[in-house]
């Protein structure tokens, strides 16, 4: 009996703080924020219930295409970092030697040591027309007058793989890490192309660490702030700035909470109509690996 | 274990009790230069009672923290003069002020004035002035000597070399440029929306000439220093530090004239050291104060010679810059009205969304 109740009591203290946290940090603000969303305002300090705020975004060409370009260029995003950070993550996990792997492991983390702001104002030191690049372009011949590098889409695609491919490295290196040797020895046994073995049995074994990957890419990258707005500079168009600009530079906190769960609810979207797509579902990748 | 613990418990809140039966905290909402470690030092040399704690803010911000909190959480604020009215109306977050508490007389009376008109609501005033300066044209005149107004800035021979701040003010820049009044246009919503919607047009055709929208002062002063851009909107108070470092970069105020804002004091709706933000407001008016305040700030005190307080670095960018004519010109910011921001605001986003050709 009193063994129970310590096994309870224990399961209780080991949840409660997961508990507080989701809580009160992600469910009760966005309850706060579903509320502000429905209401509208009709004279100052007056408000009624009402859906105004969503038939607005729906009205305005210029809200409903930020987010549809957000979304577009997370995407794009989010397939750049699989491309470039699976390789990466396979060389960790399979090519490197014991040794050299944590080092590789750790080189990839330190850039997260680093605040967001400054390493975007480290691109900005780069790219910008009197910046390194274009300096060494000129230096080099290869260019003859100053070239501008920030400021445009491109750019931004970069800066966030940047930020974010980390993010897609450490689950897929995880996963790999799991997995025997000798399965891909009995491929090459088989006869199987590198081709073959990559396709039939390194992929299928990973995707768990690879779905995981672009579901924590996605978001990040649908949900950043700072990288498009400094590297995107006057052609940025970012959802989250929209997001910013309602509730800071306009004072409304409704519209603002409307396009706030317009994000959450579109990027769940797409993370969903990814998974059915690619004929995957969380349980069978994320909760397995 | 036990009796060490309440006791270290009771000093504490010994410690707390006495705390606040005599230390007490002015918390000030400000902008960056505005409250410089070296005036607190000695405002709280001569007050041993009270501490100040500082946060830095821009106008957008302030009223998003006040407003998040009904006005709680500072005990002075000091938004633009233009920022108060609508927002008082709408929100309630300052208290009216005392003016007998202040050393009115100090202040400039035009100053005072203008301040008092744009923030009386119901026979109460809300705010002081505390500085003020301009906005207008930057321009490094060994490359566009020619630069007269606002209208340069979308001028195609500066083609990717100007810059601007995607804000109200720069709307209100252009509608005068394209010889509008904006601000008599401010009572008459209809008017007003065919003005921004001109204004709109302007600048988004003007967007392939603009390299990038600058964000804040140091944004700026990397891109005027690097020569990246020539001719840009700027703050008074940055080309003249830019000045000192480059006397090639002056500040123009713009022929239909430079527009002038005021910031303020004013006492947030649920401040709790009133007592201690009059201080503050007298205390940054005495002349030794002002001297280290436009140091600090790089804009010109709102006291009666407060130009004359300015640093000599100071002095001779504002010379290089006015002429009296000029001075003659400015334009104060109109009070805005509710509604406007909207329309404003709206405008704002359509320029950012469209796409440079």
């Amino acid at each position: 009996m009193g063994n129970r109740d310590a096994a309870r009591l224990s399961l209780f203290l080991l949840l409660a703080p997961l508990v507080l946290w989701i809580g009160l940090l992600i469910i009760l603000p966005h309850l706060g924020i579903g509320y502000l969303s429905l209401r509208e305002k009709v004279a100052p300090r007056v408000y009624q219930f009402s859906f105004a705020n969503y038939v607005d975004f729906m009205r305005e060409p210029i809200y409903w295409n930020t987010l549809l370009r957000t979304a577009v260029m997370s995407v794009l995003v989010t397939v750049m970092t699989l491309v470039v950070g699976f390789p990466i993550a396979y060389y960790i996990a399979k090519v490197a030697g014991r040794r050299s792997r944590a080092a590789l492991f750790l080189l990839c983390l330190v850039p997260l040591w680093v605040s967001d702001l400054v390493r975007a104002f480290g691109w900005i030191v780069l790219l910008r027309e009197t910046g390194l690049i274009s300096g060494f372009l000129q230096w080099s011949g290869l260019a003859r007058g100053p070239v501008e590098l920030l400021y445009n889409d491109a750019t931004v695609v970069v800066g966030l793989v940047y930020t974010v491919v980390l993010f897609m490295i450490v689950p897929i290196v995880s996963t790999l890490d799991g997995m025997d040797n000798s399965l891909i020895e009995a491929g090459y046994n088989l006869g199987g192309s590198r081709w073959t073995v990559l396709r039939r049995i390194v992929i299928p074994y990973a995707m768990p660490g690879i779905v995981a990957g672009c579901i924590i890419v996605f978001m990040l990258t649908a949900g950043s702030y700072l990288t498009p707005i400094l590297l995107g500079g006057k052609n940025s168009m970012w959802f989250t700035e929209q997001i910013y600009e309602q509730f800071i530079t306009r004072y409304n906190w409704e519209s603002g909470s409307t396009f706030g769960i317009l994000l959450l609810a579109f990027t769940s979207f797409v993370v969903w109509a990814g998974l059915r797509l690619s004929g995957q579902s969380l349980a069978t990748t994320v909760a397995k690996g | 274990m036990r009796v060490q613990l309440t006791t270290t418990l009771a000093a504490a809140a010994l410690l707390a009790f006495s705390g606040s039966a005599q230390a007490e905290t002015l918390r000030i909402l400000t902008w960056g230069g505005y409250a410089p470690d070296a005036i607190i030092k000695e405002f709280e040399k001569k007050y041993p009672g009270t501490k100040v704690e500082v946060t830095l803010s821009n106008n957008e911000e302030m009223i998003a923290k006040l407003r998040a909190t009904g006005g709680a959480g500072f005990d002075l604020a000091q938004p633009s003069h233009d920022r108060i009215f609508a927002v008082q109306k709408e929100y309630g977050v300052y208290k009216a002020m005392d003016l007998s508490k202040i050393d009115t007389d100090k202040i400039a009376p035009n100053l005072l004035e203008a301040v008092k008109t744009n923030t009386t609501i119901d026979g109460k005033v809300h705010a002081v002035p505390h500085q003020w300066g301009t906005s207008g044209i930057m321009a490094d005149k060994t490359k566009a000597p020619n630069v007269t107004g606002w209208p340069d800035l979308c001028d195609p021979q500066y083609q990717g070399r100007t810059s601007m701040r995607l804000r109200r003010t720069i709307l209100l820049g252009t509608a005068f440029g394209m010889g509008e009044n904006p601000f008599e246009a401010y009572g008459d919503k209809a008017k007003y929306q065919q003005i921004m919607d001109k204004v709109a047009e302007k600048l988004i055709a003007c967007k392939s000439i603009v390299k990038t929208y600058w964000q804040g002062g140091d944004d700026l002063i990397n891109l005027m220093k690097s020569g990246e851009v020539i001719v840009s909107e700027t703050w008074d108070s940055t080309a003249y530090r830019l000045y000192a470092q480059n006397p090639n970069i002056v500040y123009v105020p713009p022929a239909t004239g430079a527009l002038t804002w005021i910031d303020t004091f004013a006492i947030p709706a649920k401040g709790q050291a009133d007592a201690a933000a009059y201080n503050w407001i007298n205390f940054v008016m005495q002349p030794d104060i002002v001297k280290l305040m436009s140091a600090s700030t790089g804009a010109t005190s709102a006291v009666k010679n407060g130009a004359d307080l300015l640093p000599d670095d100071k002095k001779a960018a504002v010379a290089a810059a006015f002429k009296p004519k000029d001075l003659e010109n400015l334009k104060f910011f109109a009070n805005i009205q509710p509604g406007i921001e909207d329309i404003e605001g709206k405008v704002l986003e359509r320029i950012k969304a469209a796409t440079a050709k």
